[in-house]
């Protein structure tokens, strides 16, 4: 564009013009009012004290601490107090209360479920999943099957202590072995598969001997799977007349449990979790899909 | 700064080039119009404020202006003290913004958080409205009904009051600060901040019981945060209102440069009829080129338009963004024109069509009726009658159900399959109520709602606070075994008391 460094002067305000022109239209080049000025004056001011007085700046292995003194992290831990000034009224009221009290109260447990599900997320999401659906060898906690027992009192026991954990008071109780450890052979532990999956109506192979498998496993399963394979909540050994398997009701699956034994691991959370959390986590659990069953 | 000249924008738009050619004719020898003199090498980084110092004017504007502001002023202070009776749940406030529960009234209506389309609805016919105000009589709202405008009308007025009239006030600003010139700028200062305090503290009562507030406030009771939006608004208020004035309007604020190009050139506008007015003249020496047979106009050039005008502008240059249309010029000149017996409306609501019109001898114009306002008032129907037939058809009972993303279903023990849904229920009544919440789609499906009754006939009871909501974990259990893996399903909630249902569509899932 040419350019001289003439003043242009616009005719008809008498204002000079910056010289540029886009499709005929120019721009006046009138100046700031003077507050305006000063509002901007005194934003660089307030920049200037902003960076004085604030974390600022970074330095190599460190960054300017401001006059004030203020944290981003000492913030966050008093935000976490305040919080849990604001809940103390509530969770006093649920450490106070019992289980059953809490189920009763709609407010108590609104609050100890939005907890609960909070602490489930945290905490037990990794094995069982964030909506408790479980996995292979990780009960799913949405459905009726409880391996310890569904009701308030025994999930409690189970968080608080744990199965197979380091808690004294934790579940105990593991399936041997059968085929490493050399108490049964191939061809029994292949009858007693079939004969498990007829507990619950599975189909099972035409060849196979179901009175054998019948006899290895009253010999050797009913003890903690129960006569008819019901289960037994102290020791933990799965129902096997149901539709719920914590592995999978093919054959392999259940050789392969047979050879090997099974003994999943629930940790203790005693020590971990507070106690009033420990409450929130039941309830949360429980309303998942507890109480269905014994 | 920034301004492109009305002309470039808008080449068909005519005003800015029939000014020019008035302001070379007749003002040849007046200094540049612009108060910045920036025409020189050296021109300053800043321009300087212009003292504005209007004069005090009688007429009808004037007066139309008063009752505006006696009206609007009065809504806004005395509006948290009408009494509104909801029942004894609820606040008898009949507008109360109650940040603390989540609820705004606004006398027969309740509006909850999840419902601020209402206000957006608002909102939206509040700009429609200003639109149409614009199509019809342009910056309408500038110069009667805006804050800014009615509360610096107010301060102009106080200290007008206390100071005197333009020329006394000019007077001590450029004389000595004498002892009564500063006890008088003392007590307007004080006035104008009474004033400030009391628009802060109408506006906080517009957020708690007033009556309560305003009692906790005499008596130093009241809460931290009323106390700091009071001096919040009162420091605004004063310095917008005492200070800044004008300035907002011609800088801050951003409806000037909207207005102008939504405007057009039927709109009605405050005009200088410079078809009568030029060329300008003392009555003297008009009457007497009259009577040679030489043009003169009307316009004595008596400079009252200017005196009065509270942006400080110049009518008679045609259509600026500092003008804000408030009329009072009109008033001033008319005033004028009847003491040298000449008619009204040499500044008149026009429109620069018509004045050229006349020039070239056409008809006038006047066309309210036109698509754009039809079109305005069109949208405006259909939003208003929109707003109505909603908050008529508004329920006080609300479900929403939500399907547990994970997992989608479980097998029970027994085979049959269960899906978990997350319920909302709100009841917008204000006393309790008790529900009964159904299924239709599944035939055998059995409802739980965990931490809910089962009632007589086997349906599931929730029971819901008073202008409350309520989250529960619900469970579907299908005992036959459905072959589908997704069946719609509804959720019929139905109030026991009254009978009312609200009912939404989810999905049962199946492997």
């Amino acid at each position: 564009m040419a350019h001289d460094n003439k003043e242009q002067v616009d005719a008809i305000t008498g204002v000079t013009t910056t010289g540029h022109s886009w499709d005929d239209i120019q721009e006046l080049n009138n100046p700031l009012p003077r507050w305006w000025l000063w509002t901007f004056y005194a934003s660089i001011a307030w920049a200037i004290a902003y960076c004085i007085a604030y974390p600022a700046w970074p330095l190599v292995s460190s960054y300017t601490k401001g006059a004030l003194g203020w944290q981003s992290r000492e913030a966050v831990v008093a935000d976490l107090d305040a919080l849990k000034q604001q809940r103390s009224g509530m969770t006093t009221k649920l450490a106070d209360a019992s289980l059953e009290e809490i189920r009763r109260d709609p407010e108590m447990f609104a609050f100890a479920r939005a907890q609960g599900k909070a602490a489930f997320g945290d905490n037990c999401a990794p094995c069982h999943g964030a909506g408790g659906a479980g996995a292979k060898g990780y009960p799913n906690l949405n459905d009726d099957d409880w391996l310890w027992g569904g009701s308030l009192v025994q999930i409690e026991h189970t968080i608080r202590h744990g199965a197979r954990s380091t808690s004294d008071q934790g579940h105990s109780g593991t399936m041997p072995a059968f085929g490493r450890d050399g108490m049964l052979k191939r061809e029994e532990i292949s009858h007693a598969a079939d004969y498990v999956r007829s507990l619950s109506g599975l189909s099972t192979d035409k060849s196979t001997n179901l009175s054998a498998g019948a006899k290895v496993f009253a010999e050797n399963c009913a003890a903690c799977h129960g006569d008819k394979g019901q289960g037994n909540l102290e020791l933990g050994a799965p129902n096997l007349s149901d539709k719920i398997w914590l592995f999978g009701s093919d054959k392999a699956t259940i050789v392969e449990g047979l050879m090997n034994g099974r003994g999943g691991v629930m940790p203790t959370w005693h020590g971990r979790l507070d106690d009033t959390t420990i409450k929130a986590l039941t309830l949360y659990v429980h309303s998942l899909g507890g109480d269905q069953r014994p | 700064m920034i301004w492109i000249k009305a002309a470039q924008l808008a080449p068909s738009y005519p005003i800015v080039i029939q000014i020019e050619t008035i302001a070379t004719d007749s003002m040849a020898d007046a200094p540049l119009p612009h108060p910045l003199g920036a025409a020189t090498d050296d021109a300053p980084l800043y321009a300087p404020r212009k003292q504005i110092y209007p004069q005090a004017v009688k007429g009808r504007y004037r007066t139309i202006k008063w009752v505006v502001l006696a009206v609007t002023l009065g809504i806004y202070y005395f509006l948290p003290f009408i009494r509104w009776d909801r029942g004894p749940n609820a606040p008898d406030q009949a507008i109360l913004v109650d940040l603390a529960n989540s609820r705004f009234y606004f006398f027969f209506i309740e509006i909850w958080p999840q419902e601020v389309y209402y206000i957006t609805g608002l909102l939206v016919l509040a700009a429609l409205t200003l639109f149409l105000m614009n199509a019809v009589a342009g910056r309408v709202w500038c110069g009667y009904l805006c804050p800014q405008t009615v509360w610096t009308d107010l301060f102009y007025a106080v200290e007008r009051w206390v100071e005197g009239d333009r020329r006394e006030r000019m007077r001590h600003d450029r004389g000595k600060l004498t002892l009564s010139v500063l006890g008088r700028k003392s007590l307007k200062h004080f006035i104008w901040l009474v004033i400030a305090w009391w628009t802060g503290g109408a506006w906080v009562l517009y957020f708690a019981d007033a009556p309560t507030l305003v009692y906790e406030l005499a008596t130093f009771q009241a809460s931290f945060h009323a106390y700091l939006w009071i001096g919040i608004l009162t420091f605004t208020t004063y310095t917008l209102a005492g200070f800044m004035r004008e300035q907002v309007c011609t800088y801050m604020c951003p409806w000037p440069r909207i207005q102008a190009a939504l405007t057009d050139e039927y709109a009605l506008n405050v005009t200088y009829r410079y078809d009568r007015g030029e060329p300008r003249g003392s009555v003297k020496k008009n009457e007497a080129l009259k009577l040679q047979g030489l043009p003169a106009g009307d316009c004595i050039d008596c400079n009252q338009c200017v005196a009065v005008c509270p942006t400080g502008v110049d009518i008679r240059k045609g259509l600026q963004l500092d003008c804000i249309q408030c009329g009072l010029c009109m008033d001033a000149c008319d005033n004028v024109m009847d003491k040298i017996g000449r008619p009204q409306g040499l500044i008149a609501y026009d429109t620069d069509m018509n004045v050229q019109a006349r020039i070239e001898g056409r008809p006038e114009v006047r066309r309210i009726v036109r698509p754009r306002t039809l079109f305005y008032a069109g949208l405006i129907a259909l939003v208003g009658a929109v707003m109505i037939a909603s908050l008529a058809m508004r329920q006080n009972l609300y479900l929403s159900v939500m399907h547990d993303r994970n997992p989608l279903f479980v097998r029970l023990s027994d085979g049959s399959i269960r899906n978990g849904f997350t319920i909302r229920i709100a009841n917008k009544n204000l006393d309790a109520r008790r529900y009964a919440l159904t299924i239709e789609g599944l035939a055998e499906a059995k409802v739980d709602v965990v931490g809910g009754e089962i009632d007589q006939r086997g349906r599931a009871i929730v029971a819901v606070g008073p202008d409350q909501t309520l989250e529960a974990r619900v469970l579907v259990t299908d005992t036959a075994s459905t072959d589908a893996d997704s069946t719609a399903l509804r959720f019929v909630l139905t109030d026991l008391a009254t009978g009312d249902t609200a009912s939404t569509i989810d999905h049962f899932k199946a492997p």
